[in-house]
């Protein structure tokens, strides 16, 4: 299927037309730079689209939360990062920010406002589950998703960084799908080890790298589909199905792909 | 007479190593920086009831809840009896309630026996499961000689507890039998088990014996009290105030620097002076000994009981890696205890030479995690071990320039091109191009 062609406005675009959107949607280093990690923020934007959400993107204006420098202990470059990042986004008058990436998420919501920066955010899981709800979206039972096996991995920022447990889980068992959990879940989920800076160096010694441990959680469900809502849990999932040798039959997918393919509106990757 | 004035000199002595030894904890939390909290009072206090009073986070697991359940209770009812026995030994009366309580006294007596059974063997399962199933939270690396002889003492010395009282209260209803003068205590059901046996003893044996369990009980108790202070058993009163003083955002928050907010602003031109800065001049960037910590973090390692959740939830625990969140609390405390103990023989404390950063905490260990809260999220009397290995990682990172190099490269990465991967901010849109009409 072609995927439908539309403009994808800024904020700047928008503020000069003397117009505000619904959402901004705060895309992310990931979601602008990552190859696998851009087909989530198309297949993202393919479903603002599609509901007719009026949306817009900071663009080139957008930069680093800090997120990383902070985890990392680099206190100043965070806050050079969220400074400058506060400075732009208070230019324009706000909303609500929507991210696909639960460490921009944590960080803009709970570490930008004692330095000056005050928005409702919220995650891109939560963000379809109010869609789904609203009837925005409306899914159909018995869809190319129905009965088949799905386990969700808990991203640490979503979950116990900001109790959101049952958002990504929500728009999963809309799928009509068969949602089954690893052992490990929800509070007692296992990171899949890209957090606090790990997914920019290499791991410390140890016996086996934590992503691997986790992929093996994942497949002990039996799902052939491994859904995730971060991009660092992507990249460290994919890397675990790929060194398990696993990649022709499991699938590891954003929350967001998975709704667009539901809806018929994302291409083959 | 002689027994009170001994019943008397044993709680003075008591009393005076536990003052002593509350004075240099305090004294050592106090070496931490200060840290006002003081919002949120009915919030903080609420949490306190749920999770210290209340045990709620211990029920994730459920086994050793309701092990720690009945020594918790025990302990806590059990400590009504021990007021008795404080005044009997100050007055040089026996079981002073019972006249005033009557039938209730013999309910009430039951009910501690009840429970003073159940601590025992709850006891005795906990040893157990430390010494002979060998579950693996209590054999980690960090769990040496002494943090494994001090689970085992306490739980040993409850056992002996337990079981002087229940000695006493069967020899003392066996003196009840032979001699009137003795206040009637009514059968108690546990004790009065061992009564076949100790009916063939004659009167001075049972008086001996009675006297003895009695004496041994409460000095135990006495001796117990000051052990605690030296021991991770402190967690039954400091997990209180550490709960009440727990963070209450939301996990994902890591603590701003004020002082660094300062300086950016003055960077950006946003303003003149450093609000932060003041009159003082700034410390250290970051944690490199204790006294870089803030005085709660400091408490948090006195509250620590060493269960070894937070590790064995750990993801780089798990998979091999130095790190272990309970080692972070336990060489907090122990650097703590090194700089008393040098401070209290005139020595230089915390100007020994030593760091808690390199030499009790190293960096392997603390670029090992991955901030993912779960430790912070299994500890049942909310101790954050993230936000010292946070403190230590900005010392690192800002002070020495000695993050790993990749890490470097991250920053520069960040500084250079606004995203923690080399591309070019100008391209960061590129990704709507195939999108665009």
């Amino acid at each position: 299927m072609e995927e439908p062609r539309y403009t994808v406005p800024t904020m700047a675009e928008l503020a000069a037309k003397g117009e505000n959107p619904e959402i901004l949607f705060w895309v992310g280093c990931a979601g602008s730079f990552d190859e696998r990690y851009k087909r989530v923020t198309r297949a993202f934007v393919a479903i603002l689209h599609a509901v007719q959400v009026k949306f817009a993107v900071l663009g080139i204006e957008e930069t680093c939360t800090g997120d990383p420098a902070r985890r990392a202990g680099n206190e100043f470059l965070f806050q050079m990062q969220a400074m400058n990042n506060i400075q732009v986004l208070n230019k324009y008058s706000l909303k609500k920010i929507v991210t696909a990436c639960p460490h921009c998420f944590n960080t803009i919501k709970n570490e930008y406002p004692e330095l000056g920066g005050n928005y409702e955010v919220i995650h891109h899981s939560t963000f379809l589950q109010g869609l789904i709800q609203e009837g925005r979206i409306k899914m159909k039972a018995g869809g190319s998703f129905h009965g088949k096996k799905i386990t969700y991995h808990d991203s640490c920022y979503l979950g116990r960084a900001n109790g959101v447990y049952e958002a990504p889980r929500a728009v999963l068992e809309a799928l009509d799908a068969d949602l089954v959990e690893m052992k490990r879940c929800r509070s007692t989920g296992l990171c899949c080890g890209a957090g606090g800076g790990q997914m920019f160096k290499e791991p410390e010694k140890g016996s086996k790298d934590i992503n691997i441990m986790r992929t093996e959680e994942a497949l002990l469900t039996g799902a052939k589909t491994i859904a995730v809502a971060c991009p660092f849990c992507m990249t460290m999932m994919s890397d675990g199905i790929k060194s398990k040798e696993r990649e022709g039959e499991v699938q590891v997918k954003d929350l967001a792909e998975l709704i667009a393919e539901s809806q018929g509106l994302s291409s083959k990757p | 007479m002689v027994q009170q004035l001994i019943f008397i000199s044993a709680l003075a002595i008591a009393i005076y190593f536990i003052r002593k030894r509350v004075l240099d904890i305090k004294a050592n939390i106090n070496l931490g920086k200060e840290n006002k909290i003081n919002d949120y009072t009915r919030k903080r206090f609420v949490s306190m009831i749920l999770v210290a009073f209340g045990q709620k986070k211990m029920f994730k697991r459920f086994i050793p809840a309701i092990l720690h359940l009945f020594i918790y209770v025990g302990f806590l009812i059990i400590n009504l009896e021990v007021l008795e026995f404080i005044i009997d030994g100050a007055a040089g009366t026996h079981r002073i309630f019972a006249p005033y309580l009557g039938g209730f006294y013999n309910i009430l007596m039951n009910i501690f026996e009840s429970l003073a059974v159940a601590v025992l063997l709850s006891c005795l399962v906990m040893l157990i499961r430390r010494n002979i199933l060998k579950i693996k939270r209590f054999w980690s690396s960090e769990m040496t000689s002494w943090p494994r002889l001090d689970a085992n003492l306490i739980l040993i010395t409850e056992i002996a507890l337990m079981f002087a009282i229940l000695i006493m209260n069967a020899s003392d209803q066996a003196l009840q039998e032979n001699n009137t003068n003795y206040t009637a205590t009514g059968t108690l059901f546990f004790s009065s088990r061992m009564m076949p046996i100790l009916r063939g003893f004659n009167v001075t044996t049972l008086i001996i014996l009675e006297r003895s369990a009695w004496w041994f009980h409460i000095v135990g108790i006495l001796g117990f009290a000051v052990f605690i202070t030296y021991s991770k058993h402190l967690h039954i009163f400091l997990a209180f105030p550490n709960t009440y003083f727990a963070n209450i955002e939301a996990a994902g928050h890591l603590r701003n620097m004020p002082v660094v907010t300062g300086e950016v602003k003055m960077m950006l031109g946003l303003t003149t002076s450093n609000p932060a800065v003041s009159t003082e001049a700034p410390g250290r960037f970051g944690a490199k000994d204790i006294n870089d910590l803030n005085w709660n973090n400091l408490m948090s390692a006195y509250a620590c009981t060493e269960c070894g959740r937070c590790t064995s939830e750990c993801p780089a625990n798990l998979t091999g890696k130095k790190l272990s969140p309970r080692k972070i609390l336990m060489d907090t405390r122990d650097r703590m205890e090194e700089v008393r103990r040098s401070l209290k023989k005139g020595g230089a404390g915390l100007g020994d030479g030593k760091t808690l950063l390199g030499d009790y905490i190293t960096k392997e260990e603390i670029n090992a995690c991955t901030s993912c809260n779960a430790c912070v999220e299994a500890c049942p009397v909310l101790i954050n071990p993230l936000e010292i290995i946070i403190e230590l990682r900005r010392y690192v990172a800002m002070e020495e320039s000695g993050s790993p190099a990749s890490w470097n490269s991250m920053f520069q990465n960040i500084e250079t091109n606004f995203a923690p991967w080399k591309f070019s901010p100008a391209d960061r849109f590129n990704w709507a191009d195939d999108k665009k009409i």
